[in-house]
């Protein structure tokens, strides 16, 4: 298993968004999480790179585990964790840099690259997000100046240039029109076979398009588990088939 | 709209009138009165014949090392406390202990300043009235505009600026000093130099810390005296023995430093509007 | 959940993950300094009230001139200095900070027998203050709601930063239009001697009051929920009518913040008073005299003074004195800000 959670909890002060979560993901499948607004989908995405740590208050107990080992652990470097664990958020943000410059970014927080081999990853990171084609010959120009899908397409390429293991997209086209989140869709297939994925959506059509696993989440709380096909033609919960069937949410 | 509201908005209408009008008279009977002798040569010569001739440019050249001084000290100690409050600081009692210290600094009267920098670097640490205690003193003053504008600049800063950094495995510092401070530069800068443009014209603080009515020539070291725009027209329209020959001379001294101080206020406040409206774009 | 019973337990060897000991120190030392640099402004405030504290205590203790009260009549006979023997044989007593200090109403730290009663500069203080506070107030709060209230958005973009230059002008050039205008125009109008006076002092601390006063009230103001004007209107009330029952009484708090913030300004300026208001240590009759504030005092005398003489350690008793007046006017501002829920910072 790449990832596992026992009995994961989360709180914020004395709120609890997360009851005793386990859940198992294995290497280079994608996972889906979906479930209503609130229902602490984002919040277990964000625990997998620790990203809940800059968010004041906040508690986490249970078991985490990546490859074996207890990300929560006293003493675990954070930042190496987040190298190993790239993300992808909701709203396209790239930095206020030009395109070479975004995807740089992470690549130049380690030691110093050469310039060729900078070039080199730079433009496989890009290759692989499927946007160099449309951007090899801009790269000095802003990275503001680009589309809402080309943006967020810049974002996973930014997040694919520092070689990750796991790839976590929080609803990452749910500010996009339908043609670019075909775009990104499609892409998401072609990444599944180097990198582990998660992605949190609340678009169950999304969900059953590309995912391999689909984990359904109400009130905090997993309800189920199970092969995305298994889920979605015959769900064992009823809140779930509640759900999927568009009762609620 | 009834009589009602005609009358009572009439009237709040008369008010906000008046003040601009009190604006431009102010700003206008003082720049019609210096026009005529500003020259060239005021703003480059020296003060003659017990300043009734000559030009201002000794005064105008102490304002703006003291101007630099200040900029030198108070920035590096404004900008980090504005760092630590909005990228490091949690709720708690240091905090508002700091927020506490930092509001009523701002209010301390500006001569009070001027004493405590007498206290302190004049006597204290030995400097002597110099151009280095009282930049130090204007500094101390200006630390609080600083901490205030450079807070509002860091906190417009989008969140995802830093979590997208976080993201990709930054340090907390990575993600401040390479994505955070460079957003939030221009809006730092134009904050601090708003607040060097208040202390360009203030006159309290220096007046016991290093300023002096006259010197022959400008000051050789940040040790030395030196004279300065705000207490030259002081000593123009109240101390001078010929006061109302000099009285040009002191309309003219007040132009210049109102011109200063508008000038940059208004490239500041251009600047300023540009770069929220480039932000909320 | 039957994925659960696959769940693998954490190795027991060491956790990879563990590590970055070295960056983690850096990081520490990184918020450490900037930590530093938020505890100076601390440090700052509370320097300034030990150095105006320890320098004003001086002025309270021992007898002035210490060293010849200690020598005997003999070892004073050895000097010949013509002002040392002038001096009298007994020191005078050092003042009481209740009586001579605070309720004294003579200051003349350098007359033969020296008084160094504040109450006339704390009077003269507090009548510019208000003064100029009931001229700035009607027209601030008035300039405000229009800004705030009824004027179009155009209009309001390009009068705020007209009225915002009024925050920009020098004292010390507000000083200098009421020596060469407004003081001349009140002694020709009023058939005074000298327009140099309380009144002419309160109308330039007026307008130094006014952008401050004008800014705070309309932020107070344009924070009221629209919710509540809607619900007046809906009531069948005019506009103006909504503004005078329901915006003002609720920006209320807001409003006196901004008053009492404008007067702590107006208390602490110095170069407008210094220059306008004619400097006489009097106890003040009438709004036409001529008055002296305690920021023109420490301004007049600290120059003239012998670093640690009893009047040089008097004038940083009137700093504390000033100190303590303009830190009561920011708390409660500070108070009133705290009732609307609004902050300053």
């Amino acid at each position: 298993m790449k990832i596992q959670s026992k009995k994961l909890e989360v709180w914020y002060g004395n709120k609890q968004a997360l009851h005793a979560v386990d859940l198992a993901m294995q290497e280079h499948t994608i996972t889906a999480l979906i479930g209503p607004s609130g229902c602490g989908k984002s919040t277990y995405l964000r625990c997998l790179n620790r990203m809940n740590d800059t968010i004041e208050g906040v508690v986490v107990k249970g078991g985490l585990l990546l490859d074996g080992y207890d990300v929560y652990e006293p003493g675990v470097d954070v930042v190496a964790l987040r190298r190993r664990v790239g993300m992808v958020f909701q709203k396209a943000n790239p930095f206020p840099k030009s395109i070479f410059d975004n995807v740089a970014f992470g690549l130049r927080l380690g030691p110093r690259i050469p310039k060729t081999e900078l070039d080199g990853r730079v433009e496989q990171a890009l290759t692989r997000a499927a946007l160099w084609e449309e951007v090899r010959d801009r790269l000095t120009g802003s990275a503001l100046g680009l589309s809402g899908g080309q943006q967020q397409r810049l974002c996973i390429a930014r997040a694919l240039a520092v070689e990750p293991e796991v790839l976590l997209m929080d609803e990452p086209t749910s500010a996009l029109d339908p043609i670019a989140t075909a775009k990104i869709e499609e892409l998401l297939h072609g990444l599944a076979d180097r990198y582990t994925i998660v992605i949190v959506t609340h678009n169950m059509q999304q969900a059953a398009r590309v995912s391999d696993q689909t984990a359904f989440f109400f009130m905090g709380q997993l309800i189920e588990v199970a092969p995305t096909d298994d889920l979605f033609t015959h769900p064992t919960v009823k809140k779930t088939e509640e759900y999927i069937t568009g009762r609620f949410g | 709209m009834n009589r009602n509201e005609r009358t009572g908005f009439g009237l709040l209408a008369i008010c906000a009138g008046f003040l601009v009008l009190l604006v431009v008279a102010l700003v206008g009977y003082v720049v019609s009165g210096g026009w005529s002798v500003l020259s060239f040569g005021f703003l480059t010569e020296v003060p003659r014949n017990g300043m009734r001739e000559g030009g201002i440019w000794p005064p105008i050249f102490g304002t703006i090392v003291l101007m630099l001084i200040t900029a030198v000290s108070a920035t590096p100690l404004g900008v980090g406390c504005a760092i630590y409050l909005v990228e490091y600081a949690r709720e708690g009692w240091l905090v508002r202990l700091i927020r506490l210290s930092i509001r009523n600094l701002s209010g301390v009267p500006s001569v009070v300043y001027g004493l405590f920098g007498v206290g302190l670097f004049v006597n204290g640490l030995g400097f002597g009235p110099s151009l280095l205690a009282s930049g130090l003193t204007l500094g101390l003053l200006t630390l609080p505009w600083t901490i205030t504008a450079s807070e509002e600049a860091l906190r417009r800063v989008p969140r995802s600026y830093r979590d997208g950094a976080l993201a990709l495995g930054a340090t907390p510092w990575e993600a401040i000093s390479k994505n955070v401070i460079p957003a939030a530069l221009p809006g730092m800068l134009t904050g601090i130099i708003l607040g060097l443009a208040r202390a360009a014209g203030e006159t309290a603080p220096i007046l016991f810390t290093g300023v002096t009515f006259s010197r022959p020539d400008i000051p050789h070291s940040v040790f030395d005296t030196y004279m300065a725009l705000p207490y030259h027209l002081y000593i123009l329209s109240t101390q001078h023995q010929d006061i109302v020959t000099v009285r040009p001379v002191a309309f003219a001294t007040a132009t210049v430093l109102l011109g200063i101080v508008l000038v940059i206020n208004g490239t500041a406040a251009v600047v300023r509007s540009r770069l929220r409206a480039a932000q909320v774009g | 959940m039957e994925g659960a019973s696959t769940y693998v337990h954490p190795v027991t060897t060491r956790n990879p993950l563990t590590g970055g000991g070295v960056r983690r120190a850096r990081e520490a030392a990184i918020r450490g300094a900037f930590t530093l640099a938020a505890l100076v402004s601390v440090g700052v405030l509370v320097g300034i009230f030990a150095v105006l504290f320890l320098q004003a205590r001086e002025s309270f203790g021992g007898n002035e001139g210490i060293a010849q009260s200690t020598l005997t009549p003999e070892q004073r006979a050895l000097f010949t200095d013509v002002e040392f023997a002038a001096l009298p044989a007994v020191p005078p007593p050092a003042p009481s900070v209740g009586r001579d200090f605070l309720g004294g109403t003579n200051w003349n730290p350098t007359g033969a027998t020296a008084y160094y009663g504040v109450l006339p500069m704390v009077v003269s203080t507090l009548m510019v203050t208000l003064c100029a506070l009931a001229l700035a107030a009607p027209l601030g709060i008035g300039a405000a709601a229009w800004l705030a209230y009824v004027a179009p958005p155009r209009a309001r973009e390009v009068i705020k930063p007209i009225i915002e230059v009024l925050a920009a002008i020098p004292s010390v050039v507000l000083g200098f239009v009421g020596i060469v205008v407004v003081g001349p125009a009140l002694a020709h109008g009023f058939g005074l001697q000298s327009g140099l006076s309380a009144a002419n002092g309160a109308l330039l601390l007026a307008v130094m009051a006014l952008p401050t006063i004008v800014s705070i009230t309309e932020d107070a103001l344009t924070a009221v929920p629209r919710d509540y004007v809607q619900a007046s209107l809906a009531l069948g009330a005019d506009r103006w009518q909504t503004l005078v029952r329901v915006v003002l009484p609720a920006a209320q708090s807001g409003v006196v913040a901004a008053l009492m913030l404008g007067m702590g300004r107006a208390i602490g300026e110095t170069m407008t008073v210094l220059m306008a208001c004619g400097n006489a240590t009097a106890m003040p009759g009438s709004i036409f005299d001529p008055v002296r504030t305690l920021t023109a005092t420490i301004a007049i005398e600290l120059g003239e003074t012998d670093v640690g003489s009893r009047h040089f350690h008097m004038l940083f008793a009137v700093g504390l004195v000033l100190f303590c007046m303009t830190f009561a006017v920011n708390l409660a501002s500070e108070i009133a800000m705290r009732k609307s829920g609004g902050s300053r910072a």
